[in-house]
């Protein structure tokens, strides 16, 4: 294939809270709920953000980094299970705040955590047949735990944003391909507010079947071994499921290192696995392989294998933060503050 | 706010889409259509090019809000600031993600895209720009000191100039 990404850019809230703190509430040990599932701290959106704002400063950054002119994207598909609106997408406004408006086609894509794997393959199709010039594929969210439930302590917030083309490809994919069942181990209702899961069940059966499967059946196609790859990333809903099926599979942590970025910012559903392939092009070199299997729930995993160019080189990645800024920085909350940001406080009225 | 008039402001308060006086260079926004500061008015009309703000600036003034106005009780205490903008005009507008003690006269500041407002929980949302403090990855690449703004697409619709 030619085609590839031509740009990235990534983009996490400022606002941080440790499972310590939350566990404090719930009269939980927070810390060792924390290093259980290998998260330290989780990022917080602030009440002016949605997964709207996100996607928009994700995309924002990709263009300006890869100098690319907004008019000239033909394609805009933003994925993500906490879209701000039930019916109104959030493509349409992330268009018009990058001034790609009105020559393009835009819809809003939702399979659980992998809607953003699945809008890039859909970009990588539409350029490789030349239907448009630039493709753009967002995975963000805005996500959240019930109140004491074990996924408060990871569901935060952040997203990435991909321009696929095939002029000056910083990273070119080699082969794509998905793995899709019916498997309920985790789902939200029309309605509900907050998702519901299954467990244990989310475990074995859905996550590792689906990861592992998909990345095997990738490796066989291509004929690649794990040795092949400089990096690899999986979703990563926690910090542990990733380094288990990396081990599983025959990675080393060194090949995981910059692809594992929930420890730092929490689960961002959608965002997880992009903003890890951000992480990993941050310090990828040219001609380094690399292996991305996203993960969506309900469920199905979507397996990526992409080589870094000669033009990653000569790529702007001076512009906006890295993502290791994110996962260094932010303004830590008390569980209170948190609770207010996050609507978790009944206020009244209607 | 209407839904209409709101979407009518989009290219300002979505892409902070201003104008440039191509007779004596003088960016303005919100857009004007003729040039207050050229001499000969009228010599400016049909010569103002839309031009899109690049998002930087610094704070020029500031204030903490404690007593919110309505929607934005949540966010207390805020802050609202007069923003020097790089181009020239001053804006008004929130910074985000600070510690309001933390802000000073000076500081940079660069455009976020943010919710400004919802219209209860069944209304629309509308979204604009607001500032956060600058670290120097956040500086547009192609603005330096010689900063030459970039012009702004052609906005959809008509864009009514306001004060």
């Amino acid at each position: 294939m030619e085609a590839g990404i031509v740009s990235y850019g990534a983009y996490v809230p400022r606002y941080r809270i440790t499972p310590t703190e939350i566990g404090k509430v719930w009269g939980v040990d927070g810390a060792g709920m924390g290093q259980g599932l290998n998260v330290h701290r989780k990022s917080v959106p602030a009440p002016d953000e949605d997964t709207i704002t996100i996607s928009t400063e994700a995309l924002r950054t990709a263009l300006i980094r890869g100098a690319i002119d907004p008019q000239e994207i033909g394609a805009l598909y933003v994925g993500s299970e906490s879209h701000p609106y039930a019916v109104k997408p959030t493509a349409t406004v992330v268009a018009q705040a990058v001034g790609a408006t009105p020559n393009l086609t835009a819809a809003d894509f939702e399979f659980a955590c992998k809607a953003g794997t699945a809008a890039i393959q859909t970009c990588l199709g539409l350029v490789e047949s030349r239907m448009v010039r630039y493709g753009v594929a967002i995975g963000s969210d805005t996500s959240q735990g019930a109140p004491g439930d074990a996924l408060e302590y990871s569901a935060s917030a952040g997203g990435a944003a991909f321009v696929i083309g095939r002029e000056r490809v910083i990273c070119s994919l080699r082969k794509t391909l998905s793995y899709t069942t019916d498997t309920p181990d985790f789902w939200r209702r029309e309605g509900e507010r907050y998702p519901s899961h299954g467990g244990r069940f989310t475990g074995e059966p859905a996550y590792f079947r689906h990861v592992t499967e998909c990345g095997r059946r990738l490796m066989e196609d291509v004929g690649s071994t794990p040795r092949d790859y400089a990096h690899v990333v999986f979703h990563q809903p926690n910090g542990k499921f990733p380094q288990r099926v990396g081990k599983q599979m025959g990675f080393t942590e060194e090949q995981m290192r910059h692809g594992l970025v929930t420890p730092y910012i929490g689960n961002t559903y959608s965002g997880a696995a992009l903003i890890g392939l951000a992480n990993v092009l941050d310090y990828a070199q040219p001609h380094e392989r690399i292996l991305m299997v996203g993960y969506g729930s309900g469920a199905g995993s979507d397996a990526f294998d992409f080589e870094t160019t000669e033009e990653i080189a000569r790529f702007d990645r001076g512009y906006g933060r890295p993502v290791q800024d994110y996962l260094d920085h932010g303004i830590e909350l008390p569980y209170a503050v948190y609770a207010k940001f996050r609507g978790k406080i009944h206020m009244g009225g209607g | 706010m209407s839904i209409a008039r709101f979407w009518r402001e989009t290219p300002r308060r979505y892409n902070l889409g201003g104008s440039k006086c191509s007779i004596c260079s003088t960016v303005y926004f919100p857009p004007r259509s003729v040039c207050p500061t050229c001499t000969h008015h009228r010599r400016s009309i049909g010569k103002m090019q839309p031009l899109q703000l690049c998002g930087d600036g610094e704070v020029f003034s500031f204030s903490i809000v404690q007593d919110a106005a309505e929607g934005f009780e949540m966010q207390v205490p805020y802050v609202l600031a007069l923003v020097k903008t790089v181009e020239g005009p001053m804006l008004t507008g929130q910074i985000v993600d600070v510690d309001p003690a933390e802000v000073k006269i000076g500081m940079p500041v660069h455009a976020m895209f943010r919710k400004l407002r919802e219209e209860g929980r069944a209304g629309v949302i509308h979204y604009g720009y607001k500032f956060a403090p600058s670290t120097a990855e956040d500086r547009r690449p192609h603005r330096g000191g010689s900063h030459e703004p970039s012009p702004m697409a052609e906005p959809p619709g008509r864009s009514r100039a306001s004060a």
